[in-house]
Parts: C-alpha cells; sequence; structure tokens
C-alpha cells in the first residue's frame, strides 16, 4: 500500500530528512551497533575466525588431491613391455598404484570409491606394440562423479604411456613425445596462490551482504525498529548507523586476510598495501548495499539469511572467477557474472597480490564495483521508507 | 524543532484547552481488512486516556497511526498539532511511544539503552545526569544500570522501556499494552509512573485488553472491529448497568454447576465465579425471578454489587458464551486410581548458583483447579516445567497420575495434557493437519483416532475451518484448537500455562466454560496466569514469589487475609500484592 502523496510535497519531505541529518544521534547508534557487534559472539566468529577457516581450506584443502591419487593397474598381459608399463606406472609419485590381473578385482574399488580409476593393458598388447604404427592400444577408465579428478588421472595415465613408449622407441612420432603434462606440477603452488587472494572476497562478501542483512532483519524482527522508527533518528542516521561498523568489521578483516595470505600462505603482495585497502573499501559499497536492498525486502532473520546465500555468497563463489574460469564459462553465464560485484574484486585481488599495482586493471574494476554498488543502495533507498507498511 | 513544524502549527495548538490528539474519520485498510473505520474522537492533555478493545479491534493499528509509523488511508490526524502524514517529522518529536513488544535492545544495559534513547531524542547525555538521575528514581531501576536489558524480568523491562520514551518529555505518550505480561506489583508501579505523568500535564494513552486497568482511566475510547463503541469515562458506561449485577454469596462446592446453570438463563447476559461466590450480570431490562429462584434452590443468598466497567463492556458487545460446554458433556469422567493428582515434595531447581524454584512442597486433588501465582521471575514457568516434564529437578520429587517424573517421564506425560502460552500450533500445517499430528504423538490409532478427531472437530465446531491455517483463524478458534490438541488423549490432567493471556475477555469466558466443565467431569487442572479474575476460578491458588512457595489456600481466605480497615472487601490483585510484599518485608527483616 502507497500512501499517495503530491511528488512536491514528497520532495519537501526528502529535504527536511537531509536538513535533520544530525551527527550526534549517527554517533549514539554508530556506538551502540558497534556495541552489539562486539557483545555477539558470532558476529566476531564471522569476521575473525571464519577467514582463517576459509583461507586454510583454499591453501591446503582444495588441491591436496594433486598427489598420490589411487589407481588400479590391471595387467591383463604378462608381456615384458606389459611389465615396464605397469612399472612406469607405480614410478611416478603423482599416482599410487595397485595392481591387479583382472579388470573385475579393480571395478568394484572404482565404485566403492577406493580407486579414482584404473588402466587396464590388455592381453593382446603386445601383439599390437610389435605392428609398427599402431599405438599400443590401454583402457583408461576414471571415475566421473569427480570430473577434476577424473580428467587428472586420464592425463597422468596418457602422460605415463606417453612418456614410456617414447622411452621405448626413439622413431616414434613427434607429437608423442610433445605432450608434457608438467603444468599439472606447479599446479599446488599455483592455485593456492589464486585461491588465497579470492577467498578474500568471499570474506568480504560474507560480512558485507550475509551480515548487514542478518542484522537488518534482526531489528524488525525483535521489534527495536518500531521503537527506533519513532524517534526523531531519520532513515538515513538508522542506515548509516547500520553500515559504518560493518565497513570497519569489514577492512579490518580484510587486513587480517591479507596478513595471513603474505605471512602464512607465503602469498606475494606484488601490488601495495594501499591499493588493496583501496580496492577492498570500494568493494564494500556493493557488498553492504546489497545486505541492506536484502534487509529493506526481508524482515526475518532467515529469509535474509537466505537471499544472502543465494543471491551474495553463492555467485561470489562460483560466478567469480574465484573457484571456476569466468572464460571457460558458456556465454550466458559469462553475461551474468558482468553483474556479479565479486568478479572485479577477485580479478582485481589477484593483480594486485601476483601481479602488481596494474591501474590499467584496477580503474575498470573499481568503476564496476562503485556502479553495481550506487544502483544497489538507489534501490535499497526507494525500498526503505520510515514507517511499518509494506 | 524543525521548520516545517512551524507552518504546520495550527491555531489549535496555541489553544489553550486543544487537544491532544484530534481524529477525524480515520480509516485504515490491510488488504481487505478494514482495522479501522470512521474512528473520530479527542484525546486530551493532563489525562490518562485508555485505549480499550478485544484482541484484533484496531488497538495497535491506532497507536501506530498516531505515532507516523503507518499513514492512514482516509480521515485525518494530529497530535500535538501536527499531522501524523505531513509532519511526520514533528510527530516523532513531539510523542512517546512504547510499543507492544518490548522494542529496546536486549544485548545494551538499562543504562546504554538509555543514552542511546536520550541521544536519539537530541538530549545530551553527559548534561542531562539529574533527568537520568530522576528517571532512575522513578522507575526504581537504579540498583540495574549495568544489567543487560535481557535480563530483565518482564515488569522491569516495561519500566526501563517506559524510562526511554520519556526521554526528552515528549508532549503525548503512547504505551501499547504496557500491562501485557507484568505482574501487579510492577503493574502498580506503572500506574504509579503514569499518574504522576499526567499531573504534570502529559497526555498518556494507554492502551489494553485488561479491563480492570480501563476502570482506572478518566478517559477511554472503547474499540470493537475497528469501530469506537465508547468515549468517556469509564463510569459513564458503568453506570447504565447499574442494579444489573448480583452475586451469590458463599455457594462453595457447586459454584460451577451454578454458573452453567446461571449462564443458561434466559435473563442472565455473563457471569463469571469469584472465589466461592458467583457474579451474575442480568440482561437490559430483564427481573431478578429467574436468578433469585436459582439462589433459592442453591440456598445462598444473591446481593446486589456495584457494576464494573467489565460487565458494561461484556454487555455491550452482546453478553458471553452460554455456560454449558459441549466439550465437558462429551468427556468421559476421569478415573484414577488415587485422589491425588500432582504432588510435590521438596522440589528444587537450580541453574548455575541462580535458584529458580526453591523447596516448593504441595499436593493437588483429582478434579481441582490449582492455579500458580506469582511475580515475573518468581519461579512459576520452572516449577510448571518440572511438572508436567519439561525439565529435570535438581532436587526433590514431583508426581503426576503416581508416576514419577524423574523416572517415568514418558509415562507421566501420557497422561497430562499441554497447552502452552502461544498455543503451539504448526502455522504451516492445517487444522485438520494439526489434530491429526497431536493424535498421532499421543499413539492413537484407528477407529479411535478417527473418532477423537471427530469428536473434538464436532465439539469445538471447528468443521468450517479444517483446511484453514491456524494463524488465519480467529483468536478464539484458535484457542479452541489448541485445547482440541491438548485434550485428543483424555489426559486426566490438564497444564494450562497463562492460556489467555493477550486474549479479549470474552475468548476467555468460552475458555473458562470449558475448563470449569472439565473439572466437573473430575480433570485436573493446573494453570499459571497473570489475570487476578481468573486466578478467582481456581479452587486452591499457590504462589510463589523470590522461588519459595509463600502461600496456598483458597482465593477467598487470601482475600481475607489482605483485609485492611481502609480496604474492607480487597479484590485478588490486593491479596496478590500485599502478599508478595510482606513476604518481601519478611526476607529484608531477616537479611
Amino acid at each position: 500500500m502507497t500512501a499517495t502523496t503530491p511528488r512536491k510535497e514528497r520532495d519537501a519531505a526528502a529535504a527536511t530528512d537531509m536538513r535533520r541529518f544530525d551527527l550526534q544521534r549517527l554517533r549514539a547508534l554508530i556506538y551502540k551497533e558497534s556495541l552489539q557487534a562486539l557483545r555477539d559472539p558470532s558476529t566476531l566468529l564471522i569476521a575473525f575466525v571464519l577467514p582463517v577457516v576459509l583461507l586454510l581450506l583454499f591453501a591446503y584443502a582444495v588441491s591436496l588431491d594433486a598427489r598420490n591419487v589411487r589407481i588400479g593397474v590391471v595387467q591383463e598381459s604378462q608381456g615384458a613391455s606389459a611389465q615396464a608399463l605397469a612399472a612406469a606406472f607405480s614410478a611416478t609419485d603423482y599416482l599410487d598404484a595397485s595392481f591387479a590381473h583382472d579388470r573385475r578385482e579393480v571395478a568394484d574399488k572404482l565404485v566403492s570409491g577406493a580407486l579414482r580409476g584404473y588402466v587396464v593393458i590388455p592381453q593382446d598388447f603386445e601383439q599390437r606394440l610389435a605392428l609398427r604404427g599402431s599405438e599400443p592400444l590401454v583402457q583408461i577408465v576414471t571415475d566421473g562423479s569427480y570430473p577434476n579428478t577424473a580428467n587428472y588421472v586420464e592425463n597422468y595415465a596418457k602422460g605415463v604411456v606417453l612418456s614410456w613408449r617414447a622411452g621405448l622407441d626413439v622413431g616414434a612420432p613427434p607429437q608423442a613425445v610433445v605432450l608434457e603434462p608438467r603444468y599439472w606440477f606447479n599446479a599446488e603452488l599455483e592455485s593456492r596462490r589464486a585461491l588465497v587472494p579470492g577467498a578474500i572476497a568471499i570474506v568480504m562478501t560474507i560480512i558485507g551482504t550475509m551480515l548487514t542483512a542478518l542484522v537488518v532483519a534482526r531489528e524488525w524482527e525483535r521489534g527495536t525498529m518500531e521503537a527506533v522508527l519513532s524517534t526523531p533518528a531519520s532513515v538515513a542516521e538508522i542506515l548509516i548507523g547500520k553500515l559504518l561498523p560493518y565497513f570497519v568489521l569489514g577492512m579490518v578483516s580484510t587486513l587480517v586476510s591479507a596478513l595471513l595470505a603474505i605471512f602464512v600462505f607465503d602469498v606475494p603482495l606484488r601490488g601495495s598495501l594501499a591499493a588493496l585497502l583501496l580496492l577492498s573499501a570500494v568493494f564494500m559499497v556493493p557488498a553492504l548495499g546489497q545486505g541492506l536492498l536484502i534487509s529493506s525486502l526481508a524482515r526475518n532473520q532467515f529469509l535474509a539469511a537466505q537471499i544472502a546465500l543465494f543471491s551474495g555468497f553463492l555467485p561470489a563463489f562460483m560466478l567469480s572467477g574465484f573457484l571456476f574460469e569466468i572464460d571457460a564459462m558458456p556465454t550466458p553465464i559469462r553475461t551474468i557474472t558482468l553483474l556479479v560485484p565479486a568478479r572485479y574484486f577477485v580479478d582485481s585481488l589477484k593483480t594486485v597480490f601476483l601481479a602488481g599495482d596494474i591501474w590499467a586493471v584496477f580503474m575498470p574494476n573499481l568503476l564496476a564495483m562503485a556502479v553495481i554498488g550506487m544502483v544497489f543502495f538507489m534501490l535499497a533507498k526507494r525500498a526503505t521508507r520510515k514507517n511499518l507498511e509494506g | 524543532m524543525p521548520a516545517s513544524a512551524a507552518v504546520a502549527a495550527t491555531p489549535q495548538s496555541t489553544n489553550a484547552d486543544a487537544a491532544a490528539v484530534v481524529i477525524e474519520d480515520l480509516d485504515k485498510r490491510f488488504g481487505s481488512v478494514q482495522a479501522l473505520r470512521g474512528l473520530s474522537a479527542r484525546i486530551h492533555y493532563g489525562r490518562l486516556t485508555g485505549l480499550v478493545g478485544p484482541d484484533g479491534a484496531g488497538k495497535t493499528t491506532l497507536m501506530r497511526i498516531l505515532t507516523g509509523l503507518l499513514v492512514p488511508n482516509a480521515g485525518r490526524v494530529t497530535l500535538a498539532g501536527y499531522d501524523v502524514v505531513q509532519d511526520n517529522d514533528a510527530i516523532h518529536v513531539a510523542s512517546g511511544y512504547m510499543p507492544q513488544r518490548f522494542g529496546l535492545y536486549e544485548d545494551l544495559s538499562v543504562m546504554e539503552n538509555m543514552r542511546l534513547y536520550a541521544q536519539l531524542r537530541g538530549m545530551d547525555a553527559n548534561r542531562n545526569t539529574d533527568l537520568f538521575d530522576e528517571l532512575l528514581d522513578f522507575t526504581r531501576l537504579g540498583p540495574f544500570t549495568k544489567r543487560l536489558a535481557g535480563k530483565l524480568s518482564g515488569g522491569m523491562k516495561q519500566k526501563l522501556g517506559l524510562a526511554c520514551a520519556l526521554m526528552a518529555r515528549p508532549k503525548v505518550l503512547l504505551l501499547d499494552e504496557p500491562g501485557v505480561g507484568v505482574d501487579p506489583v510492577s503493574r502498580q508501579d506503572l500506574w504509579r509512573m503514569v499518574q504522576a505523568l499526567t499531573d504534570e500535564g502529559m497526555a498518556v494513552v494507554w492502551s489494553t485488553a485488561y479491563l480492570d486497568e480501563a476502570e482506572r482511566c478518566e478517559s477511554v475510547l472503547l474499540l470493537n472491529e475497528g469501530q469506537l463503541l465508547f468515549d468517556g469515562p469509564p463510569q459513564k458506561l458503568t453506570a447504565q448497568l447499574e442494579g444489573r449485577s448480583f452475586r451469590m454469596e458463599d455457594v462453595g462446592a457447586e459454584r460451577r454447576a451454578i454458573l452453567t446453570e446461571a449462564l443458561d438463563l434466559d435473563s442472565v447476559s455473563d457471569g463469571v465465579i469469584q472465589g466461592a461466590g458467583v457474579r451474575v450480570v442480568l440482561r437490559e431490562g430483564a427481573q431478578t425471578e429467574q436468578i433469585q429462584a436459582l439462589a433459592d434452590r442453591a440456598q445462598v443468598r444473591l446481593a446486589p454489587v456495584p457494576a464494573r466497567f467489565e460487565d458494561a463492556f461484556i454487555d455491550l458487545l452482546g453478553g458471553g458464551p452460554s455456560g454449558t460446554s459441549r466439550l465437558a458433556e462429551r468427556l468421559p469422567p476421569v478415573e484414577l486410581g488415587s485422589d491425588i493428582a500432582v504432588s510435590c515434595r521438596n522440589l528444587t531447581k537450580r541453574f548455575g548458583d541462580f535458584t529458580a524454584t526453591d523447596n516448593v512442597t504441595f499436593e493437588v486433588q483429582k478434579g481441582e483447579i490449582f492455579g500458580l501465582l506469582g511475580p515475573n521471575g518468581a519461579g512459576k514457568s520452572t516449577t510448571f516445567k518440572m511438572l508436567c516434564g519439561l525439565l529435570k529437578p535438581t532436587a526433590g520429587e514431583a508426581q503426576v497420575v503416581g508416576h514419577d517424573l524423574r523416572r517415568a517421564t514418558g509415562a507421566a506425560k501420557s497422561r497430562l495434557g499441554y497447552m502452552a502460552q502461544k498455543f503451539s500450533l504448526y502455522g504451516l500445517l492445517s487444522v485438520r493437519q494439526n489434530l491429526e499430528f497431536s493424535a498421532g504423538v499421543y499413539q492413537l490409532e484407528g477407529q479411535t483416532r478417527r473418532e477423537r478427531i471427530e469428536e473434538m472437530i464436532d465439539t469445538f465446531d471447528l468443521g468450517g475451518w479444517l483446511s484453514a491455517a491456524p494463524d488465519s483463524l480467529p483468536l478464539g478458534h484458535k484457542q479452541r484448537l489448541a485445547l482440541a490438541c491438548a485434550l485428543m488423549h483424555h489426559p486426566p490432567v490438564l497444564f494450562l500455562d497463562e492460556p489467555t493471556s493477550g486474549v479479549d475477555p470474552i475468548t476467555r469466558r468460552e475458555f473458562w466454560t470449558h475448563i470449569n466443565g472439565l473439572a466437573r467431569k473430575g480433570v485436573t487442572i493446573m494453570v499459571t496466569t497473570h489475570f487476578m479474575d481468573e486466578a478467582e476460578y481456581c479452587d486452591r491458588v499457590a504462589m510463589l514469589s523470590r522461588a519459595r512457595l509463600i502461600a496456598l489456600d483458597t482465593p477467598d481466605t487470601l482475600k481475607r487475609a489482605a483485609a485492611s480497615a481502609e480496604r474492607p472487601d480487597p479484590t485478588m490483585e490486593d491479596a496478590f500484592i500485599h502478599l508478595v510484599e510482606s513476604a518481601d518485608q519478611d526476607d529484608e527483616a531477616n537479611a
């Protein structure tokens, strides 16, 4: 229900709102919010413990799979070449091979998850090898329910076979030797370097969007908003009083995360700290704006958390280029990522950590974040009124 | 004051005897629901105005419009001369508002809340220490300034809310149901504070569903379904009922049967139990013959008594419900092996080093209505929860129908029905699904299950609402449904935890008709309540204060003990205050 107030009067009301902006009231509200944030253990947990957990997770757990992947090697052929190939599988650090003579033995282990894949050296392996020009036929079976690992097993097994064959006969076609699997070798280190800066974006999204949406919704839910709205405090004062403490909290949390990244996880900071803080501060604009918008739509904490999860956290996780390469996404999804503020932040973070202060990259990103943030704030301002209607 | 205020000031605000609030043809709709219709009234300075009406009458909506938190659909409202829509900012300066729900920050201390509201209202908290002292003194919150607001008792929370609403001295103070969930002692404090404020010239609006509160207001606005039924001093309304209120004295054990008969008479519009007596109100123009005949048959004295505001209120709304409970008619009489339905001995519950229930001992007879009363935080709920197996006692014993609650909790629970304060219905299930669920939890199966559900639907007249969501039911029906769910397994003992909190008088009467009927069938009723007139329905009342049992007797005996020279006929509320205060004095003397 909308009160049909003439436009002129509405503008006049907005003007008084601005004139009535009072620093003392704002200070009181900020003080109150800070006390509440400091007394609520969950706030501190989200701001300081969560970053540590996330950084640890992305620094170690995510890339752990790259070593000692368990596979089976089925030796259906007992020839000397087959033996040599099997020995080549056990020689590499990246695969943990167990041997069998019948594929039925390993098939069950693959189903149960004990193995991530298996390689079959078939009965006619020796005959095929003897025929010059024909590839030795080796079957590679992988666990498609873990696509990344499957990919990895496939490439590795291929690599092992190819290098074995390259060593076997010098006259083989050159392309067989070209397939060089070493790009995986550094994967662990590289993924950590890319993931840790990206994790900062996730932390900031949680603090900016989720926490803000929650704390405003909490005021509606507990009935405290009704009491505050009945005082002379204006909407602008109430909202700024709400946002400023969380802006500071977000910045402190970024700083903590950056220090952890640099000193604990050995991620280099090739750009400047000032640039990092500037980028973070500008990213807080869309993050807080989104939180505010959510809280003006959802007036209970459960709903606010759900919306924040789906519109803030998950896109920041999946559509920001943090975990999945944006370039590898289909065009429609790639277009959607343009609307995700975290995308610009993740890109900037990777640059500032791994490359340096490249303003040609930062400027368009800063601009995009600021614009998206402004849109959120404008929408939130329209959706919030100083009464209980709607 | 903002510049816009000066422009808006109407000639009224300069007039000496101007009204504090002027309401003209006010309409407010929420979707298809008409919350307020064609309301016109005036509220004056220096006067306590009661905003009275049953639940859903539109009291909170009107309050929110007065504070500028809701916008009317039609009509005009001015407060202290400012239009609530056009001069919205000025309204927030001129008015102090205390919402129905505690609106302060529970994770801030008393002092932090007060400072916040002082600053929001444009006061310099550091310079106004004398005002703070005055308010703390006024509210008697001085010793608790460092305590978190969430840790205060219900009455103290309301006093803190009042202190915060009073910052910067508003001209109009709006209090939305400040008396709900507050014990009589704290309520008396609130009245004293409000009285002092009106003496200083402030206009105070106190909304309430308690009719004894309405009686104490200088003027009332009586609302029902969004319409104004009465505007004026409560005595004027009560005077219309003069000569229609009677009491049958000392009816004793037969009082419930007598009340049922009386309510079924054509000439009787309303009736309640008062201790051992039965109080009735006759219909307009009705003669006393029928009721006199009933009194003669019961061999009791029929005495005229002064009319109360509640009599007038019920009469205005068309009288109370009839006296016969269809529920009780259907229910088989309860057979128990022993005469003791519920008992506890040396019952104690400690939370850390805080003792919530301290060494409480009593026995409840089969078919008795047993009331558990006490100020907020006295340990009522804790004791109650231990007796129905929801909390484990730290020490002592409790038994329900012979089952020990410590060892055979499950067996004891299957023999009791429980109805919680907030009705505990599943909002996402339909009425029928709620009934089926409760039949399911009490392990009713097959034929019995179908019969019981049909019986409850028929008895409580829920047939037309089966696929509706509980929240969309009128309050009375919602309460019937909650009672139906609690009685599904025909329990010999029924626990009611503040069953009528926030419920209007008509719905409460219907509820008590059922409870009286159940008691006559031998069902034992355990009840906690803040309504002192409901305590009158009890056979015996246990009074708790500071975790200890301070009195246990019939309502009449408790009232007589509180009688004094200046108060020869004390009410149950007087008795309550008297008991709690003398227990506190004993404590201080011993300390």
